[in-house]
Formats: C-alpha cells, structure tokens, sequence
C-alpha cells in the first residue's frame, strides 16, 4: 500500500512538474514579456533594467526554478489585459465555478443513481426504455446547444429563468455566493442542468450496467431464495456492489466538470474561471492561460490520485494484488 | 434487400465486394444506411456548396441590407425576394451560409482526425516496434494527456498558437491552427490502439519471416503489421470525427475557433444565439439542425461500424 502511494505520488509530482514547464514556456516564448510590460515609449536602460528584474538573462532552468517557486506562493505575476494580479483575479472568479460545479455534481450524481437504478430494476418498463433512449439522444448532444435549448424554453419561451449571469450575490468578503438569494438560487439552475446532465447520463448508464451485472450472480438469486425482501435485495446487496466503480467515475467527472464549465460558463455568461479563461485565449492573456492552466492540472492530478487511493482502499482485492509491489 | 443483387455473371470486384460479408452487414442495418446516406449528402453538399448554394454569402456585393431579417418560405417585406430558410441581419442567406459552414466543419473535422490518426499511429507502431524507452517516453506522454479533457488540451493549443501567431495572420491561420488542435487532443486515441495491436502482431510468424528474408523495419511496420491493425483504427477515427466536428463547433462557439470571416456550423450558431431573444430563431435554428444531424450521423454509422467490424459481437 504505501509503496503504491508512494509511487504514484511521485508520478504526480512528475506530472505537475512537466505541465509546469508547460506554463513556463508559455510565459516565456509566447510573445515578448517585455513588450507586454513596458509600452511603446521606452529606452534601452528601461528594456536592461526590467530584463534583469524579471530575470531573463538567467539560465533557463534557474528562471524555470524562480517561476515555479513564485506559483507555489499563487503569485502568477500580472494580467496583461487587466493589469492586476492574476492570483486577485482567480480567486474573484473562483466562488462562481466552484458553487456552479458542486451543484450541477450533486444534481449529475443524485438523478444518475437514482435513474440508473430504476432503469435497472424496470429493465423492460416503458419508462425505463425512455429514459434510456432519451439519454443516448442526450450524449450526442453538443453542452452548448442543451444549454441555448434551456435558455430558449425557460428563458425566452416560458421566461421563467434567467439566462445569463448569477443574479444577486452576497459578499462574505473572501467568498461571494448565490446560495443566499432568490435569485441567486433560480440563476443558477438552467446552468448546473446544462453542466450536469452529461454527467449524469454517463453515470446513469454506468449505475445501471453494473447493477444488471451484480442481479445476475449468485449470491443475489442466493439472496432471493432465502426469502429476502426485494427492497432489500436491490438495496442492501446489489447496489453496495455497484458503488466502488460509481465512485471512481465520479471522481474523475469532478474534475472533467470544472472543465467543461467554460462551455456553460460561456453560454450563460456566468462570472467564473471559465469565461475568465476563454476571454484570455480571445486576447491573448498569457499569464491567466498559465495560471489556469496550472490550477486546473494541480486539480486533475489530485482528483486522479484521491480517487487511485480510494480505489485501493475500497476494493480489497486490488490491495491483494498489489501489496507484492506490483 | 438481397433479392436485388444480381445474378453472379461476370464477377468484377465491386460485385464481389457488394456480396461480401461487409456490405452485407451494410444492407441489412437500416440506421447504417440512413446515416450513411446522410453523411454522403452532407458532404457532396459541402463540396458542392458553390454550385448548390443560390448565393455567394462571402460576396459583399450580393448582399443587400434591405433583406435583413427576412423570415423563411416568406417574402421579404421591402425586396419580396424569399428566402428558403431565412436571412441574418446582413441580408446573408441562411441556406447558403449554411453550405459554407458544414464546408469548413467538414474539412476541419476531416483534417484534424487524418492528423492524429497518422501522428497516432506512427507514434503507437514506433513506441511498439522499437520498444524500450522510447516506448515509455511516448506512452508516459499519452497517459498525461489522457489525463486532461480533449477540449481543453484543444483550447490551451489554440491560445498558445494565436499568441505565437502575428495579428495580421490570425483570422487566415485560425483554421489551420484549430486543425492542429484538434488533431494535437486526440492523438492519444490511435497510438494506445495500434500499440496495443503492435504489440500482439510484432511476434507472429509473418512478421518473424519478413524479419527473416532482411526487409528494413520501417517497411515491416508500414507493409506488414500497419495493415492488420487498420480495422479498429477504422472505427475509432470514425467516432473521432463526430467528436471532432463537436468540438470544432464548441471551440467556434466560444469564440476561439473559426473567425466569423471563415464561419463554420458553431460559429453560425454563435452568431445565432444573439438573435434568439429578439425572436430571429431561424438564424440559430437551422446550423445548429444541421450540426446536430451531422454529428448523430457520423455517431451512429461510427457505432456500425463497430460491431460490424467486430464479429465476435454478433
């Protein structure tokens, strides 16, 4: 166990250390840190003095070294565009994606379960072959046009919801949320929706394959012939089964939501990371590119590691496999 | 459907192939014929476009202002011109655009997945064939790639390439750079594939002889094993494009994909959702028809194509 974690730690270490080259050279080599620093109106002993601050004449693997120390403390200099601090900018916008996530995870993970259950119980009820058609519909269906879908049926149509924006926000001074209001709280459905509902279709589908495979062993018809409940049977014996592959997956769709929230973020015009992101690879705001860019990989990975530990902890088979050192 | 294959008289090859295991597989799944007859149209309408399309919506002196806005199958209030499927704000019409459009969606799609299919599979037949660290090197590269979305390893490709490019080219090179974009994502696909395939082949006796008789490895891995690990190749590049045409028309609709002066179908759509509130729907509704069809098309023929390649699941 602890020379797997040990190992894989490594991997990840190594992982974030090549993404953070990445980084680098995007600071580096695209564009001219200079030209985006010092206007047009400059001398040669302004370009000196800013080269030898900014450290560009030393070794690369030195400046590599300054640059990934610099990122550890979150200092990822300053947005060209904005002309602040891209960590302040970062943490502006995280409240929105991070409150956008965790409510569209929850919606994914609550009706995926619970859907893929139903379909696999009802196997050949007519709901339950809806449900699954409908969900095949729903996966060829590019995010942003469910999203324009929505906007159009609630907002235009029905004008029930709004469509873009989060609505009133209340400042908690580090932390802005629209948990608080009315209507922070409607501005925030049609999005999750549209970020979750992928989601929710893959677990959907997952929930249910697993759970037609658990019904069909032994120790299930071994269960019906004792006499078991149904309810119990479904509940106690099967789907604590089906979990520990459910776990991984949604694990590792957390980290795929906070991604794909730059589509709905864009659709909705939600103030996230997301837009924050596409709006700097609109105008070539490198230092934002990088940041997120780091940010977003430090969180795969973690996401990546948690859920290959959990695995290992939750399936003891693995642990009996593995324990020799792989 | 098999009664109307012709008598066996003189045997060409097509005629062989039509009575082969394959095309029959094809005429006995309606939905594989009905998604290929829709791909097929799609894209002789996309080579076509020229031809078809009844204007030129990229001619600025065929436009005309007055024909903004003009519903479609209804003639225009100032001009009475009508217009099949409507007009946008310009006066462009929407069926032409629309032609326009599937052009570029087609031909970036088409691009970026013959790119990383040959990218793919030359470093999955390397990294198999040579072995050693350099099979470790391209494989560790894979597995970190694996790790992140396509889209956003595209997006990330595209941002880094626009601030490489000079802002005078942008707009001409944006199509090119969402090509290698794409293609750049979704390499990884191909290479775990035909590694993976390699890997089994490299040892059989065929490739023992060819070794045997002193053919050079590059001939052995291209005349050889390429040939025998080209069927799943097939399926996946397939499936690839129906995501690649998504994401192309993700990144047009997001603003970081082709420029509105080369529009493709998710640039249209783009276009589109600002006219939704103000009631204009056909300027949204019709590219994003049409993308849709396109991708469930390629999706589903993609899902064909994979069991009929596959006996062992019939």
């Amino acid at each position: 166990m602890l020379a797997y974690s040990l190992r894989r730690l490594f991997q990840s270490f190594i992982v974030l250390l090549v993404v953070g080259l990445v980084a680098f050279s995007m600071f580096r080599f695209v564009g001219d840190p200079i030209d985006s620093l010092l206007g047009q109106e400059r001398t040669q002993s302004d370009i000196e003095r800013l080269r030898g601050e900014l450290g560009l004449d030393d070794p690369f693997i030195v400046q590599y070294g300054a640059f990934l120390g610099r990122a550890v403390q979150g200092d990822f200099g300053l947005s060209y565009r904005q002309a602040r601090p891209v960590a302040e900018i970062i943490a502006e916008r995280a409240p929105a994606t991070l409150e956008l996530a965790l409510v569209s995870a929850g919606f994914a993970m609550f009706f995926g379960v619970v859907l893929g259950i139903f379909t696999a119980i009802r196997r050949d009820g007519f709901a339950a072959n809806a449900i699954m058609s409908v969900s095949l519909i729903g996966v060829s269906l590019p995010t942003f046009l469910i999203g324009i879908l929505l906007i159009y049926l609630f907002s235009v149509e029905l004008g029930w919801l709004p469509s873009f924006g989060r609505g009133d926000v209340v400042d908690l001074g580090w932390w802005t949320t629209g948990f608080a209001t009315g209507s922070g709280l409607k501005a925030l459905i049609l999005p999750s929706i549209t970020l979750g509902l992928y989601q929710m279709t893959l677990i959907m589908r997952l929930v249910r394959s697993e759970m037609l495979e658990v019904l069909r062993a032994d120790y299930i018809r071994f269960a019906r012939a004792r006499g078991i409940r149904e309810k119990s049977v479904n509940f106690r014996h099967a789907l604590k089964n089906t979990l520990v592959p459910v776990i991984t997956v949604t694990g590792l769709q957390l980290g795929s939501i906070i991604a794909f929230a730059i589509i709905t973020e864009t659709v909705f015009q939600w103030p996230g990371v997301g837009l924050l992101f596409i709006n700097a690879i609109q105008f070539v705001d490198i230092p934002v590119m990088a940041a997120y860019l780091m940010l977003i990989s430090v969180m795969f990975v973690a996401i990546n590691l948690i859920v290959d530990l959990l695995y290992f902890a939750i399936d003891p088979r693995l642990r009996a496999d593995r324990s020799g050192g792989h | 459907m098999a009664d109307t294959t012709p008598a066996p008289k003189p045997r060409g090859r097509l005629a062989h192939w039509w009575d082969g295991d394959f095309a029959y597989q094809f005429r006995r799944s309606p939905v594989a014929m009905i998604s290929f007859t829709v791909v097929m149209l799609m894209v002789l309408a996309a080579i076509f476009a020229p031809l078809i399309a009844p204007y030129d919506p990229f001619d600025p002196a065929s436009l005309n202002l007055m024909n903004g806005f003009s519903s479609p199958m209804e003639p225009n209030a100032f001009t009475g011109e009508t217009f099949w499927l409507g007009t946008d704000d310009q006066g462009r019409d929407v069926f032409s655009t629309i032609l326009y459009g599937l052009r570029i969606s087609l031909f970036v799609g088409a691009a970026a997945v013959g790119f990383a299919m040959v990218l793919g599979i030359t470093l999955g037949l390397v990294a198999a064939y040579v072995g050693g660290w350099v099979e470790t090197i391209i494989m560790r590269i894979a597995d970190v790639q694996l790790t992140f979305p396509a889209i956003l390893v595209a997006m990330l490709i595209f941002g880094v390439a626009k601030g490489i490019t000079p802002v005078e080219y942008r707009d001409q090179m944006a199509i090119w750079v969402l090509i290698v974009a794409i293609g750049l994502s979704d390499w990884v696909q191909f290479a775990r594939v035909v590694r993976g395939a390699t890997l089994v082949e490299k040892n059989k006796e065929y490739v023992q002889a060819a070794r045997l008789i002193g053919r050079g490895s590059g001939a052995i891995m291209l005349r050889h094993i390429l040939p025998n690990v080209l069927s799943p190749v097939l399926v996946i590049a397939t499936i690839s494009l129906a995501l690649a045409i998504i994401a192309e028309a993700t990144l047009s609709f997001l603003g970081v994909g082709a420029p509105p002066t080369q529009p493709s179908l998710g640039t249209l759509i783009r276009i589109g959702q600002g006219f939704l509130f103000s009631g204009e729907w056909w300027i949204l509704l019709f590219p994003a028809c049409t993308l849709l069809a396109l991708a469930l098309a390629v999706n589903l023929l993609g899902d064909w194509l994979r069991d009929a390649l596959n006996p062992k699941l019939r």
